[in-house]
């Protein structure tokens, strides 16, 4: 069982920072819904406000991951140019998927659409985090900061889930290749 | 005006709105910022030229990062100007989720490729 070193930072980039980060999401909104609308402080306890604030940290780590990762490590080799002569485009994901007009259109549509929305994902969440580590439980008496900030949750799951579903289909369609093998294990014949 | 170690009654806000309206306006600038340098950059060869600050990313990359810095220093100017402040948090957010959908629309494709 192999893997090559840009597929493994694909799966990092997707799997380990985006679908990590799309799983918590859902998990952020209804928290933050119930937190800052709980009629009694006695519903939600300080160490429950910690846990949130430790929770909303680390999605705002995992969305900057995603998209840094996903700008500098991956769309260098989703978008490089074929050398003169070359002519498989196996390698050139980008070059592959304009290369068909069955295809073209998970780069012309997919991909000029996820590499700009993907990053009002973290632009969102990290101002979400910033407000309920500032106002925590008081946020509850601010109910116009709160609707804005909850539309704001909201509007970052949908364009990571966007940027998440077109780089799937992407990479399911042109698969970034190349660099060293690694093997993962040398699984023997039952 | 209420400070966090006063006592408060229930359902009146102890921190003055300042501080969110500032985080949420420059949000949705920044937001707003990125999806007007996107559009322009797609539609002009020279900012595409001028946004390419990292040639490995390409256009991108300048997008994003002058994106990023406006938000930033919008940031810091409204925290500085309101942090200590109460205001007019309803039309402030109104302006932002405006600006934020505004931003959505400006990177959609199929709107991109009408000009």
């Amino acid at each position: 069982m192999e893997i090559t070193a840009r597929a493994l930072w694909t799966l990092v980039h997707g799997m380990g920072f985006g679908a990590l980060y799309l799983l918590a999401c859902s998990g952020a909104l209804v928290e933050l819904y119930r937190f800052t609308t709980a009629s009694s402080p006695s519903e939600s306890t300080p160490g429950q406000q910690r846990f949130l604030k430790v929770y909303l940290l680390t999605m705002v780590l995992l969305a900057w991951a995603a998209v840094l990762t996903g700008a500098y490590v991956i769309y260098p080799w989703y978008r490089a140019l074929p050398p003169q002569g070359k002519t498989d485009l196996a390698m050139l994901p980008q070059r592959l998927l304009m290369s068909s007009p069955t295809t073209i259109g998970w780069h012309s549509f997919g991909m000029e659409w996820k590499e700009h929305i993907a990053w009002f994902a973290p632009i969102s969440i990290t101002m979400v985090a910033f407000v309920f580590h500032r106002y925590g439980r008081d946020l509850k008496n601010h109910r116009q900061l709160r609707t804005a900030v909850l539309c704001f949750a909201a509007a970052s799951f949908v364009t990571a889930g966007i940027a998440g579903f077109f780089g799937a289909m992407i990479n399911k369609h042109a698969p970034v290749q190349g660099g060293h093998t690694i093997r993962l294990s040398t699984g023997g014949e039952k | 005006m209420n400070t966090p170690g006063n006592p408060v009654s229930p359902g009146t806000p102890a921190l003055p709105n300042g501080s969110g309206a500032a985080a949420l306006l420059a949000a949705g600038i920044g937001s707003f910022a990125l999806g007007v340098l996107a559009f322009s950059a797609d539609q002009s060869a020279l900012l595409k030229r001028i946004f390419d600050f990292y040639a490995p990313t390409g256009p991108l990359s300048g997008v994003t990062t002058v994106a990023i810095l406006i938000w930033l220093l919008t940031w810091a100017i409204l925290e500085w100007h309101w942090r200590n402040r109460t205001v007019a948090v309803g039309r402030i957010a109104a302006a932002a989720i405006a600006l934020l959908g505004l931003s959505l629309v400006l990177t959609f494709p199929t709107v991109v490729d009408l000009f």
